[in-house]
């Protein structure tokens, strides 16, 4: 196995959406929802308290309905692990306006700090490239990460990065767990008022 | 309808005429052989985004991120796909996020596969459980009033909607 992480998940999650601008967020559920919080609440945030293994595919579906928006999923090991065909679907369709950053502490971090199975040398970029993603990249350090944000806001996507971080746990950021409300209030901010689609 | 008479009906056209109505614009799917000619059709609709997945999955949460992003979606699939979705709905239901589901039903009528049995039998119950509204076509004369009922109660109402096609309707698949 390479060197220890040294980067801290709540500081990489701020750079990730430091002056986002009109960026759609979307994290996925557990400590990458309390980190994206912990950011800073915005409405164009979409909080998951479960649906695991979708998040990438909940970016998926919003920038295909929003290709001149910039769409982040920003997710856990964990969660992505769940749904790796993800990677292969969205590869397929290469969108340009999407990016999905892994932040791997190679734990399940909910369920008490479980090592998943990137802590035992599985390669999520490297699935990521071999389904056929061609922006790939793999950040273990300050300098790598402050090269990859401009290219999670400006490059053709689809990109996909894994970001190395420490198996720490940091204190929970709450909001609301009401689906329903974090769904009108994203759609709202997004598309105004008007009923329906 | 035996297989021969599959390329004659006229049910998946009538369908799409429905999503084409329904302005819908994303449609995910795993290829399935009873939903051949409605997947055909809207991959060939350059007002539709056909997006093929790995598993079923993945079409709920890519049509609760469309509707995040204000377009609608259909999710097409076989009856053995729907045991693939069942914590995934949680999103749909949780949420309320309008879910358009069309289910070709295999393992129920002159099944010859006894290893879709198992979920043509537990489709229905399954996705009730789950908190889906299941409507049903058992005849092809009901597929457009079928569909469009399901539609519109899952746009106006934010509701996830199924519609089962009877294994009947579609044609018991024949291996000689």
């Amino acid at each position: 196995m390479s060197a220890t992480p040294t980067l801290e998940r709540r500081a990489v999650m701020r750079k990730l959406v430091a002056d986002r601008g009109d960026l759609l967020v979307v994290p996925g559920l557990g400590s990458t929802t309390y980190d994206l919080a912990a950011a800073g609440d915005h409405p164009l945030n979409f909080y998951l308290w479960g649906a695991m293994g979708g998040a990438a595919m909940i970016g998926l579906g919003l920038a295909l309905a929003q290709p001149k928006r910039r769409v982040l999923v920003a997710t856990g090991d964990g969660e992505m692990l769940m749904g790796l065909g993800a990677l292969a679907t969205i590869a397929v369709q290469q969108p340009k306006n999407l990016a999905v950053v892994v932040i791997d502490n190679e734990r399940y971090a909910e369920t008490g700090l479980q090592e998943t199975h990137t802590a035992h040398g599985c390669d999520i970029a490297g699935m990521a490239a071999s389904a056929g993603i061609k922006s790939v990249h793999s950040v273990r350090t300050e300098a790598e990460l402050a090269t990859l944000v401009p290219l999670l806001r400006q490059a053709p996507g689809p990109i996909f990065a894994t970001i190395k971080v420490t198996p720490d746990r940091p204190p929970f950021v709450l909001l609301s767990n009401d689906g329903v409300y974090i769904k009108n209030r994203f759609r709202e901010a997004l598309l105004g008022t008007a009923p329906g689609a | 309808m035996s297989p021969d008479t599959r390329a004659t009906a006229t049910w998946p056209d009538e369908i799409y005429s429905v999503l084409v109505d329904e302005k819908i614009r994303q449609v995910a799917y795993v290829p399935d052989a009873g939903h051949t000619r409605l997947i055909d059709r809207c991959r060939a609709n350059p007002d539709m985004k056909a997006v093929m997945l790995t598993t079923e999955e993945e079409g709920i949460a890519m049509l609760a991120g469309a509707w995040l992003g204000g377009e609608r979606g259909v999710l097409l699939m076989q009856s053995s796909g729907v045991g693939n979705c069942i914590n995934m709905l949680s999103l749909a239901t949780v949420c309320r996020f309008p879910l358009l589901m069309l289910v070709t039903m295999r393992g129920e009528w002159g099944e010859f596969n006894p290893w879709q049995i198992p979920m043509g039998k537990g489709t229905p119950p399954i996705l009730e459980q789950a908190g889906v509204l299941v409507h049903r076509i058992d005849h092809a004369a009901e597929a457009t009033e079928t569909v469009q009922a399901a539609a519109r109660i899952a746009f106006n109402s934010d509701r996830a909607a199924a519609v089962l096609i009877a294994q009947r309707v579609i044609g018991t698949k024949a291996f000689k």
